[in-house]
């Protein structure tokens, strides 16, 4: 990423609170894709008898990156919104290492974004968990 | 015959709140997120307090989709949790005081979770209510529903699924 863009990148998550309270780190971003991680802290655990990490930190994780990625498609003209999204959960976060989020805005209409999202931990060839959504969009008039 | 009375209403709330806060306290993320239950027999309403760090779209605000979502599945395994200890803790089997002290059971761990987003969530509490569908012995269908101002109008819905703890687990 450039400097200009690491800027946009940093204050995109510290303009979200949520992000910030669960420690998110925005680490690429643009022409609908969007990157983020979130490190391993004992407030977001959902199993104390693992330690594992809360689904639901996860959701939060994805839904977050998954909007990035809508906000940063070259024919985004405004803000957007979550319509729906579903978590499929392949198997337990390792307890102790970072989650690293990855999303893909698809596709586009005039009103609505699709995405693909991915959660991994260090292990990247097994996925923590995937996500697909569909988010509000309204296209820049331009690109009609 | 004299027959036995009825069990003393303040036990039974003791055995009842204590069980449901030791399923509760023993969860972090529930804590970081500031979600508490309140009990109706054994109907449990999740209450998710207003907090800044709740917000995903500060220029509104609304809360957090993320949040929701998190709210929501937090929601719907506290509810399988409770009906899967319900009659043990009815029963004297499982007893809340052991639970504090950490003997407590699986939870349920999710297989997906799809969650509809009907209005923006407004900066002030939410509620949810979770209703099992389905519990078999290995998979559960939960349905859950939140809303703020008014019970009808829901501002998020989701279903999910869940892989119930084995017996001996």
């Amino acid at each position: 990423m450039t400097d200009r863009q690491m800027t946009i990148a940093r204050q995109f998550i510290e303009a979200i609170p949520h992000a910030r309270a669960l420690g998110m780190e925005l680490t690429a971003v643009g022409e609908g894709h969007a990157a983020i991680s979130m490190p391993y802290d004992e407030k977001l655990i959902g199993d104390p008898a693992t330690r594992v990490i809360h689904g639901g930190a996860v959701s939060a994780l994805m839904d977050t990156c998954a909007g990035a990625a809508v906000m940063s498609h070259p024919e985004n003209a405004g803000d957007t919104a979550t319509i729906d999204l579903r978590i499929d959960y392949m198997r337990a976060a390792v307890p102790g290492q970072t989650i690293r989020a990855r999303a893909d805005c698809y596709h586009v209409t005039r009103t609505v974004a699709f995405v693909r999202a991915v959660a991994m931990d260090d292990d990247d060839d097994n996925p923590v968990a995937a996500a697909t959504g569909a988010f509000t969009f309204s296209r820049t008039e331009a690109a009609t | 015959m004299k027959r036995e009375g009825p069990e003393p209403v303040h036990q039974i709330k003791h055995r009842r709140d204590g069980a449901l806060r030791a399923l509760i306290d023993a969860v972090p993320y529930i804590q970081t997120l500031g979600i508490g239950f309140d009990r109706r027999g054994d109907e449990l309403t999740a209450v998710l307090s207003y907090s800044e760090m709740l917000v995903g779209n500060p220029m509104l605000p609304a809360i957090h989709g993320g949040a929701t979502a998190a709210f929501l599945e937090v929601t719907a395994i506290i509810e399988l949790g409770w009906s899967m200890i319900w009659e043990d803790v009815e029963s004297g089997r499982l007893e809340p005081e052991a639970m504090t002290r950490g003997e407590l059971p699986r939870l349920p761990k999710t297989i997906d979770f799809t969650v509809d987003y009907l209005r923006s969530g407004l900066p002030r509490d939410a509620y949810a209510r979770a209703r099992v569908n389905r519990s078999g012995r290995r998979y559960a269908s939960v349905h859950v529903e939140a809303w703020q101002d008014n019970r009808s109008r829901l501002f998020a819905q989701a279903t999910g699924h869940f892989l119930m703890p084995t017996r001996d687990e």
